[in-house]
């Protein structure tokens, strides 16, 4: 930045000359009068109410072949997306029984159970009490499950696009129990949806009270119906599944109601028979999403790896980037600010020589939590349990640059 | 911070104690007619299944018609999955889940069913066909008979092969 007036004037004289240096070689060259920045030109098109994304932009979730299109999922194209925030568009869905179609005017949440005063709010009602906006993250804790065994997906997208992020708005679950009363023996609350199957689940009272959202926003806009508009349950760092979409019922309750969710599906199954239950907090993970999978590099010299961290349990606190299969490793730069339980942006300058190459990075959480091998989880848990995988991601690249999950 | 001084800010203005949402006033009572019309809840141990009663040999009516389809002839499995099975099943390398194998609690199975089956229209059972359909599955398990009646009293009384099968949470679990 020039210091002074004189000097501004200076350097803007030098540039105008080199520009009228530059437009006058050009217009020699062509030998004709040129018309200023080759127009005539046409007009854009006009405002419009609601913007769509350019047509050169063609990235979407991924949707596996199913038969139940209504029970699935869809991935979040996560090597394709900047910085943290996923649009709300692109955010992953899992849904059991479809999507509702829900009109807010008459939705109401019914608050009940042990609470000292039992009451039924609508949006409106909800939408005056006291809000906060947060950046959290969303992961299904089946994220991953395919890598289990072997590296078996090819893409980010594929193996780890059951997460997203999103600047949430909502009334923390703490104001209303608190207005209501919550009675002694109120040890968990049962969140329940308005979707077609009325998926439920049992969440601690503790959790409850801590950071739980009523959220009624997603990225300044409404919820999408997909995230469960007009009303869903955001339970920061808890497995996707208890972040219960289109909610209204919560019932406070002396005991967790063992729904199905909560039994025969979301538990991880160990090597001797027995289930781990309620296994919420989704613990430290963190994946390079350039260069990943699927992608090329395309040429020799400068590469920024870049890639995303998170953890269920709070801040990311550092994110290590090895080249070399894991024998060495460097510490990437997290770019703030730093939200706790949010997708958290890392980069790391490299220098490509042309040579095959082991990618992977790891992530450590505040709570000095280090991310895992998959040897370690396996260790731990066996190889059926499912949900859970947050172990370090690899990518392999071969000498003309092509990725791939190996 | 903001929370605790909006409240303070009301309790300065010495709005009136009303008798609901006392704080900030939102929201109506609900009323025992209201809770009773939304309360589905069945806890495992039985609280909150609502009147009726089926038996297995009923219930086989209501699987053919209505549930065989995605799950297969006689809970076995097809597109979707079966039914039967022994905590035994849960061991080795391609473990199976079913209702059987890995359920802990007989009455949220009658929860389970009532709000989300048949899959293509939730809802659309009566409470005795519940109850029935349910005393088939269990019976394909081998739990109860044939003709053994299932209503609120009996069905949270059935003991799951896998009641034990569950552990809390440990992790951290690596190093
Ligand atoms: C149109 C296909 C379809 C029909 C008909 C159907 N189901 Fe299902 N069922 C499903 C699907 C899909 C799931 C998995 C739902 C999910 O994962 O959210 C399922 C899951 C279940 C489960 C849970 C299994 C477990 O171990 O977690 C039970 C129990 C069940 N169905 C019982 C029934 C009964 C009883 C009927 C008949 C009254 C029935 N289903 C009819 C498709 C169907």
């Amino acid at each position: 930045m020039p210091e002074t007036k004189d000097e501004e004037r200076s350097s803007r004289r030098t540039f105008m000359a080199l520009t009228a240096a530059i437009g006058g070689l050009a217009a020699c060259e062509s030998g004709t009068e040129a018309p200023v920045a080759g127009g005539p030109r046409h007009l854009g098109s006009t405002i419009s109410p609601y913007s769509e994304r350019s047509k050169y932009e063609t990235t979407t979730r991924f949707m596996p072949a199913t038969k139940t299109p209504e029970q699935a999922s869809s991935r979040t194209p996560l090597q394709e997306l900047q910085g943290i925030i996923t649009p709300s568009g692109l955010h992953f869905e899992r849904h059991h029984a479809g999507i509702p179609d829900i009109d807010p005017v008459n939705h109401e949440l019914l608050v009940h159970g042990l609470v000292d005063r039992p009451t039924i709010f609508t949006m409106d009602d909800l939408k005056r009490l006291p809000s906060v906006s947060v950046v959290r993250f969303v992961e299904c804790s089946g994220n991953g499950g395919s890598e289990w065994t072997a590296p078996g997906s090819t893409t980010a997208q594929l193996a780890h696009g059951l997460a997203s992020c999103s600047e949430w708005t909502g009334v923390p679950l703490r104001v209303v129990l608190e207005e209501l009363g919550v009675q002694p023996e109120g040890r968990w609350i049962y969140a329940e949806g308005a979707d077609a199957c009325l998926m439920a689940r049992s969440v601690p009272i503790e959790k409850a009270m801590d950071d739980a959202l009523l959220a009624y926003a997603q990225n300044g806009d409404a919820l999408r119906p997909a995230q469960g508009y007009p009303l869903r349950l955001l339970l920061p760092g808890y497995e996707g599944n208890t972040n219960v979409k289109w909610l209204h019922v919560i019932k406070v309750t002396d005991q967790p109601m063992m729904t199905r969710d909560e039994t025969s599906k979301y538990t991880d199954l160990l090597p001797d028979g027995k289930a781990r239950q309620f296994t919420f907090d989704l613990d430290a993970k963190s994946l390079i999403t350039s260069p990943s999978g699927g992608q090329k590099i395309a040429d020799l010299g400068f590469v920024e790896i870049r890639g995303l961290a998170w953890s269920g349990r709070g801040l990311i606190e550092r994110v290590e980037v090895s080249v070399d299969g894991g024998e060495t490793w460097a510490d990437a730069e997290l770019e703030g600010p730093l939200h706790p339980k949010a997708f958290t942006r890392f980069r790391l300058p490299w220098h490509w020589d042309g040579s095959t190459a082991v990618l992977l990075s790891r992530a450590t959480d505040e709570t000095g939590y280090l991310q895992p091998t998959v040897d370690q989880l396996i260790e731990a848990r066996g190889k059926n349990s499912n949900y859970h995988n947050n172990s370090q991601k690899s990518w392999t690249i071969a000498a003309d640059g092509s990725v791939s999950n190996a | 911070m903001l929370n605790s001084f909006r409240l303070l800010a009301l309790a300065a203005l010495s709005l009136p104690v009303l008798a609901q949402s006392p704080t900030y006033h939102v929201g109506r009572a609900a009323t025992p007619a209201d809770i009773a019309a939304r309360d589905i809840t069945v806890g495992p141990d039985g609280t909150g299944l609502p009147a009726g009663e089926g038996t297995a040999a009923e219930g086989a009516v209501v699987y053919a018609n209505r549930c065989e389809e995605c799950h297969g002839p006689e809970g076995r499995g097809a597109d979707q999955g079966g039914f039967i099975g022994k905590p035994a099943d849960l061991l080795g390398d391609s473990p199976k889940k079913t209702v059987g194998s890995y359920w802990p609690y007989a009455a949220p199975l009658w929860g389970y069913v009532d709000r989300a089956m048949p899959f293509d229209r939730p809802g659309e059972l009566t409470r005795d066909q519940v109850y029935s359909v349910v005393a088939y599955i269990l019976h394909l398990n081998g739990l109860i008979g044939e003709n053994d009646k299932l209503n609120a009293e009996t069905l949270p009384k059935i003991q799951m092969p896998n009641r034990d099968g569950f552990v809390p949470d440990p992790r951290p679990d690596t190093p």
